[in-house]
């Protein structure tokens, strides 16, 4: 007879990506296991199996001895109604073991608006949902990511937080777990343990306490817990564990494909970006080492494409080199080679010729603002000149398409501003015009506008998002200026933005927010199919918690911030001076430009910041 | 032309018709079996697979068609290959050269096992024998435009059933696969039409062989 599980299966969109067996997992005899892992990933297979970070996890938590890790992954709505009617809890992909099986659950999370599939998949595994519900070792729950940058939101359900790059840390996490099992220590006792690692932090040791106002009036440590606890960097990234021997997905997913980082940190400092500030110190692998990386994931995983990655890939100094290497061996072994985030400078032009011996793509930029003045607030260091020589170059070489990003909302924007973005759009057709080689195929313009959303550990980490209202007026008021049938103008719905910034810069009081809306069924936000909001309006309501406080109020420079618990290496008083200086609509040159003294250098111990 | 006969069974069922080509065109890459690609403004590596299968299905006697575009291998080299670089479910069982033209292929035989969780019921031996000793058996078809009643038997050259494993009874029979082709589910829709009494719980359906229109076997 058939088991229950495979007799849902079939029912479900895209089996597939429930039952493992993919060429590339790990699978362990148990009789050699002392530690099981099952790392979450709070969204779905197709997300999920695109995100580096977790591939390097799974390769780093496996090549330990004892120790097996598995992926887990949310599932699609189809699939979680089965699941909940026939009591089938959440499996682990390897060996479709339930997860409450298991000592530790880890999930990594990169977007607030996976929250809720947290908490829904906790839920769905049987295990207890709040930290302090689940007693003893097994089952104890981690978690790492961006997000845990502002880890607060979350700090009733993660037993203890992972700060920054994870290849080293995780190893000593999980020997220290390994030694706790043998050992018998309680929890409480591997939470102080935990502790002391460089870059663990544990909620549970710090109290909040709030004015009547709502503000934060204190975090106190208790059980010895440091006041502040530093993201941990990995400082030589040639000799950091990377796997070239990675997991070919048998389904598609979202992006498919062998990928490279080739830097991490960015030397730019846009100020609304919380990757730039957040990942820093810059630091770089040779091309030498990145070129070997390449072949053996290619050859390993059969993939025929490959992506070179970092926040911004022109400012890698290797590009060249490199490149130079890459391009012949993928054109000889049929690999399309994609290098995004690339700016608008002379070598990427070239660079961008070069990779036309595959496919013309788009054009894609990020101007973020419509305005020279508005660019400069946000240290936005492209300019209309650039924009348009680049598309003039495009234009005359035959590309028919470009994109247009840009945000609303940013600080001290004004309706200029916003028009602002309706001109650059028509000098890009005009450029168009005056450069086209072939007119006939007509010229798209996509343009796309994003609500603002203020990030924590930026110098924007204080600022007021405009409310909705506003925001949609000023879509509209842009939307008014197009003319042209060959523009066609996105904007979101302003909910997402909304809840994302409440998450974003949240505290404990949301926690029970959260819980509140897993159970009026939301999960899987970061897809339209199932984002509600007025599942979350009404958490909000039953919790008493106003959505503006963390929004539209803005919080005051003097105020002590829910994540001043965490360092990432970045200083308050650099932020503070950032954000002065946005306001002076004065630009920040880049780090090789002369340091701005932002603090993440003093992270690094053996080499230099962007050596 | 070089043609694999590969089985796919496991959780391997799972995987779409679409992600079997990807998952071939990666194993052979890996495998350093370098195929021949396509021509055009997209090259694409060209692996061609006969009679598409429904997901959830499981398969003794599926085909593979490709060409190399470098290097001599040979038919054990090239099985021994990819089947060190296929993820679970997907076997290859035999490579050889100058198979016979897939548009000869007619009939294949499946097996559909119904599952009963409370116990077979009685006498569905005899009536599903007799449904299918009737005149018709017209079952609802999904066809492009919308559903469609069609008869099936005509499609059906020989059938039998008996009991299986615990619970289950074993439906085998031999049935056109191309031009018409007979979705082998839709033998188990027709007991569900006919003899509701007799739904089973659960249907598990394989492929076993294949045959051109003489019924002998197909390679």
């Amino acid at each position: 007879m058939t088991e229950l599980k495979q007799r849902i299966l079939p029912a479900v969109q895209k089996p597939a990506r429930y039952t493992g067996g993919e060429w590339g997992e790990i699978k362990k005899d148990l009789k050699d296991v002392r530690v099981r892992v099952a790392f979450c990933f709070p969204d779905t297979y197709e997300i999920g199996m695109s995100n580096l970070g977790m591939r390097i996890l799974y390769g780093v938590m496996n090549e330990m001895e004892g120790v097996w890790c598995e992926r887990v992954f949310a599932p699609w709505g189809d699939m979680e109604a089965a699941m909940r009617q026939h009591r089938l809890p959440l499996w682990a992909l390897e060996s479709q073991d339930p997860i409450h099986s298991f000592d530790m659950i880890a999930f990594t999370i990169g977007y607030e608006m996976s929250y809720s599939n947290i908490v829904n998949m906790l839920n769905l595994a049987g295990v207890p949902i709040r930290s302090r519900d689940r007693q003893g070792l097994k089952n104890l729950v981690f978690a790492g990511g961006v997000c845990a940058f502002n880890p607060e939101p979350l700090a009733e359900f993660i037993d203890f937080f992972s700060l920054g790059e994870g290849e080293e840390i995780t190893v000593e996490i999980v020997s220290l777990y390994d030694k706790a099992k043998a050992e018998g220590w309680s929890k409480e006792a591997f939470l102080r343990e935990a502790a002391k690692i460089p870059g663990v932090y544990v909620p549970g040791f710090y109290r909040h306490e709030y004015n009547p106002d709502g503000t934060l009036a204190a975090i106190v440590p208790v059980e010895g817990a440091p006041k502040t606890v530093t993201k941990r960097i990995v400082e030589n990234l040639d000799k950091a564990y990377f796997p070239t021997k990675m997991i070919v997905p048998s389904t598609e997913i979202v992006h498919d494909r062998a990928n490279l980082e080739v830097f991490r940190g960015c030397i730019r400092g846009c100020r609304f970006c919380q990757a730039g500030f957040s990942c820093r110190p810059v630091r770089k692998k040779s091309p030498q080492v990145l070129y070997r990386q390449a072949v053996e994931t290619l050859t390993h995983s059969g993939s025929n494409e490959i992506n070179v990655s970092s926040l911004s890939t022109s400012d890698y100094r290797g590009l060249k080199e490199l490149t130079d290497m890459l391009i012949p061996y993928c054109e000889s072994h049929r690999v399309n080679l994609s290098v995004p985030s690339l700016r608008a400078d002379n070598f990427s032009r070239e660079l961008m010729e070069r990779l036309q011996t595959v496919r013309k793509s788009g054009l894609t930029f990020a101007p973020e603002a419509g305005t020279q003045r508005l660019r400069d607030v946000i240290n936005k260091n492209l300019t209309e000149e650039e924009i348009l020589n680049t598309c003039a170059n495009a234009f005359a070489g035959g590309w028919s398409n470009v994109k247009l990003y840009f945000m609303l909302g940013l600080p001290t924007e004004t309706d200029e501003d916003v028009l602002g973005i309706a001109e650059l759009v028509y000098k890009v057709i005009q450029t168009w015009k005056e450069h086209a080689v072939n007119k006939k195929r007509g010229l798209r313009v996509h343009v796309a506008t994003a609500y603002f959303v203020p990030k924590p550990h930026t110098p924007f980490q204080w600022e007021k998002q405009i409310t909705p209202q506003e925001y949609l007026r000023r879509c509209k008021l842009l939307k008014s200026h197009f003319y042209s049938r060959s523009i066609t103008y996105d904007y979101h719905g302003p909910d997402l933005s909304r809840l994302e910034a409440v998450f974003a810069r949240g505290d404990r009081r949301l926690g029970p927010v959260i819980e509140a809306a897993v159970g009026n069924g939301a999960r899987l936000d970061g897809w339209d199919e199932y984002f509600n909001y007025s599942k979350w309006y009404d958490a909000f309501r039953q919790c008493g918690v106003d959505e503006d406080f963390y929004t539209t109020r803005g919080y005051g420079e003097e105020e002590i911030l829910p994540w001043d618990t965490i360092d990432v290496g970045v200083s308050k008083a650099f932020l503070k001076r950032e954000r002065r200086r946005a306001y002076e609509g004065t630009i920040t040159p880049d780090c090789r430009h002369g340091c701005a003294g932002c603090g993440a250098n003093t992270l690094l111990k053996e080499v230099g910041c962007d050596d | 032309m070089i043609r694999a006969l590969f089985e796919k069974t496991g959780n391997a069922i799972y995987i779409s018709h679409l992600d079997l080509m990807r998952l071939f065109q990666r194993a052979f890459q890996r495998a350093g079996l370098p195929l021949t690609h396509t021509q055009g403004f997209n090259p694409r590596p060209s692996v061609s697979i006969a009679l598409p299968l429904s997901l959830g299905v499981e398969s003794r006697c599926e085909l593979l068609d490709f060409d190399l575009a470098a290097g001599s291998f040979t038919d054990d080299e090239i099985l021994a290959r990819l089947n060190q670089t296929l993820a679970e479910g997907v076997r290859v069982l035999q490579v050889y050269r100058d198979g016979r033209k897939i548009r000869e292929l007619a009939l294949l035989d499946c097996q559909v096992t119904l599952e009963y969780d409370a116990g077979i019921p009685e006498n569905a031996v005899e009536k599903i024998t007799d449904l299918f000793a009737r005149d018709d058996v017209i079952v609802e078809k999904k066809g492009k435009n919308g559903p469609m009643e069609q008869n099936i038997l005509p499609m059906i050259r020989r059938l039998s059933i008996g009991a299986g494993e615990e619970n289950c009874l074993e439906l085998r029979a031999r049935i056109c696969c191309q031009n018409p082709t007979l979705n082998p589910a839709l033998l188990a829709a027709a007991i569900e039409r006919y003899l509701p009494e007799f739904k089973p719980d659960f249907v598990r359906i394989r492929r076993e062989e294949i045959y051109d229109a003489k019924e002998t076997i197909f390679r």
